[in-house]
């Protein structure tokens, strides 16, 4: 079976403006609203469209993370994806944990493809993809803008501090997108009822082998410096006497 | 005493800045540092490494594999190498974010993104959802600590003191060829660098077109400024990739930052938050761009940026 494994990641939805606890262990995020990490939908977006062009049989969406995160799991079967694995895990996981998870699980599902995000935006690492290529030995191709899959290789847009880098692969490689890849799809609500009857699967990292094992430790959170608050100017010569008074311009 | 390694960023002819950036992190830490310049052309890149102040060693790794900064082909280079240091950086820019956390992998040890500041040699400060929180981490008996350097916090080293030695490394004849460099364009716009420009010039989705964005060059180009755009105006067309601004574009510590347009999400802020002085331009008076901005005028920007071009010309700009 032609198969691509996604990830999906649980994480604060992007609009909510997170808050750090008065005690400086953390941020808050009970009660606050949760969603599938946007680089994640797109990294499904793109694997659903490489379905849809007969370019794979089957799309795998896995989470790691608390039993909460089957909620993602099922927003992602609502998209489109054929089934789903909920890898088990409360608390927080460090990159090279998830790498490592996800080793695992490629292992078992054969896929000829890993779309993951380029970044998670709740811890905003950047590290997954990368490290779950290094361990599994195959190729990488982070930051992608577009994705061509030929017979046995990928042809794959990279959107780099220069401009746009393409990369040629062998396959099977792990994938990260960025957020021109493509513009997820809506879900619709006879989706949401068909994804219910859709297989999700719960597994145990311990018995998958990879049992998370963080190794930094997290010793305070603070709220970032603020700024000071700023001044209106009224027209445009203002302005221009404002910023030359601080030899700014 | 701590051995720090830091990887260059280069493209053959030029070291980056952020290489030199990199290196006060690493002086931030304290330490014997040496920096890696991974290539096929090294000569150009490790002779401007080894004048950086505070460096001690340079080690160059030539060969044709290493022409374009492939990770599945540099990452077992210096994992070869990685191991004898207590702490290896890059900067996090595509390159290093690409590069350090496959390092990571074949170390088997984690890695730290986008470090902001040093506490001890062991303790770092990062930015975490889009900047709106700043997490400190304790990396313990860790050995090598690998970490990305946010280059908006650093200022580059110094350059031109007493050059360091340079060693070559022996490259292995094995590497990965199931990873294959088919080309890079990039738009050069003869603007100075956005990531280390003093002054940077961005434009909104209000511009409307690739041909009103002009605006923002001619505004750019007055000043002496990069141009920088947001996500909006990137995906719309009217500027490259290249020039994005924020959480998933570039961050950057300019003097100056102006920008037109720009309603101000929190995605865009986290790139411009180290930003000396925010001028922002836009007609809605209650735009959140106004809450960070230190000079705020609410106008339509094709009224008004026009009238600025004028002012500063006049002013013999
Ligand atoms: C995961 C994720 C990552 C993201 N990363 C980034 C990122 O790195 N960088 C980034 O920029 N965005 C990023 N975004 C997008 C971000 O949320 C905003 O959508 C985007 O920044 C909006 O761009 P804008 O301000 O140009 O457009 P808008 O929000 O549409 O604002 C346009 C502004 O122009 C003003 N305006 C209109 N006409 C005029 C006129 N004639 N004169 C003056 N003002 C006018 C309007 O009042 C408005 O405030 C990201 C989003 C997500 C979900
Ligand atoms: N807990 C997780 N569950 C599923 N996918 C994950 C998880 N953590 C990271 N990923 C994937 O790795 C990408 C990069 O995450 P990060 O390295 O944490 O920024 C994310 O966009 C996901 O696709």
């Amino acid at each position: 079976m032609k198969r691509i494994l996604v990830g999906i990641k649980r994480v604060v939805d992007f609009n909510v403006r997170i808050r750090v606890k008065a005690d400086n262990s953390g941020v808050i995020t009970e009660g606050v609203k949760q969603g599938i990490n946007p680089f994640d939908e797109i990294a499904l977006e793109e694997a659903l469209r490489l379905r849809e062009q007969g370019l794979a049989e089957e799309v795998v969406a896995v989470s790691i993370g608390p039993p909460d995160a089957q909620n993602q799991l099922r927003t992602a079967l609502a998209m489109g994806a054929d089934r789903a694995l909920l890898v088990n895990h409360a608390g927080v996981i460090e990159p090279l944990d998830a790498a490592r998870i996800l080793l695992k699980v490629a292992e078992r599902e054969q896929p000829f493809l890993v779309l993951l995000g380029k970044q998670a935006i709740d811890d905003d690492n950047n590290q997954t993809g990368q490290m779950l290529a290094g361990l599994w030995n195959r190729p990488q191709a982070t930051f992608a803008s577009t994705l061509e899959i030929r017979e046995g290789i990928a042809r794959v847009t990279r959107e780099v501090d220069a401009g746009l880098e393409v990369l040629e692969i062998d396959l099977p490689a792990v994938v990260t997108a960025d957020l021109r890849l493509n513009e997820p799809r809506f879900v619709k609500l006879p989706d949401i009822i068909k994804a219910r009857k859709k297989p999700l699967d719960t597994l145990d990292p311990a018995a998958l082998g990879a049992a998370p094992r963080p190794r930094l430790t997290a010793v305070h959170y603070a709220p970032p410096p603020a700024r000071q608050k700023g001044q209106r100017v009224k027209d445009v010569a203002e302005l221009v006497a404002s910023l030359a008074a601080k030899g700014l311009v | 005493m701590n051995r720090i390694l830091v990887i260059a960023e280069h493209d053959g002819r030029r070291l980056a800045e952020a290489t030199a950036r990199a290196v006060a992190c690493a002086q931030a830490i304290g330490g014997e540092i040496t920096v890696a310049v991974l290539g096929a052309e090294v000569a150009e890149p490790a002779r401007a490494a080894a004048s950086l102040a505070g460096v001690a060693h340079v080690l160059t790794f030539a060969a044709p594999a290493n022409a374009h900064a492939l990770a599945a082909v540099q990452a077992p280079q210096l994992a070869a190498v990685a191991v004898s240091f207590s702490h290896v950086l890059a900067p996090s820019t595509t390159f290093g974010k690409d590069l350090l956390p496959r390092l990571a992998a074949l170390l088997d040890v984690p890695a730290l993104s986008d470090v902001m500041a040093v506490e001890t040699a062991t303790r770092f400060r990062r930015p975490i959802y889009a900047g709106n929180a700043i997490v400190t981490i304790e990396a313990g008996e860790l050995r090598p600590i690998l970490a990305t350097v946010r280059l908006a916090s650093f200022e580059a080293v110094a350059t031109g003191a007493a050059a360091a030695a340079i060693e070559a490394v022996a490259v292995p004849p094995e590497l990965p060829a199931h990873t294959r460099f088919i080309s890079v364009t990039s738009q050069d716009s003869g603007r100075p660098d956005l990531a280390t420009a003093r002054r940077v010039v961005s434009g909104g989705r209000a511009l409307g077109s690739a041909e009103k964005f002009q605006l923002v060059h001619e505004l750019a180009a007055v000043l002496g400024a990069a141009v920088g755009a947001s996500r909006a105006a990137v995906d719309a067309g009217y500027a490259p990739n290249d020039l994005q601004v924020g959480q998933t574009g570039k961050i950057i510590a300019p003097q100056l930052y102006v920008a037109l347009g720009i309603s101000g999400a929190i995605q865009h802020m986290t790139g411009i938050k180290d930003a000396r002085a925010i001028v922002a331009i836009n007609k809605d008076p209650d735009a959140p761009i106004f809450e960070a901005a230190d000079y705020g005028l609410v106008a339509d920007l094709f009224e008004a940026v026009p009238q600025l071009i004028a002012e500063l010309r006049s002013r013999g700009r």
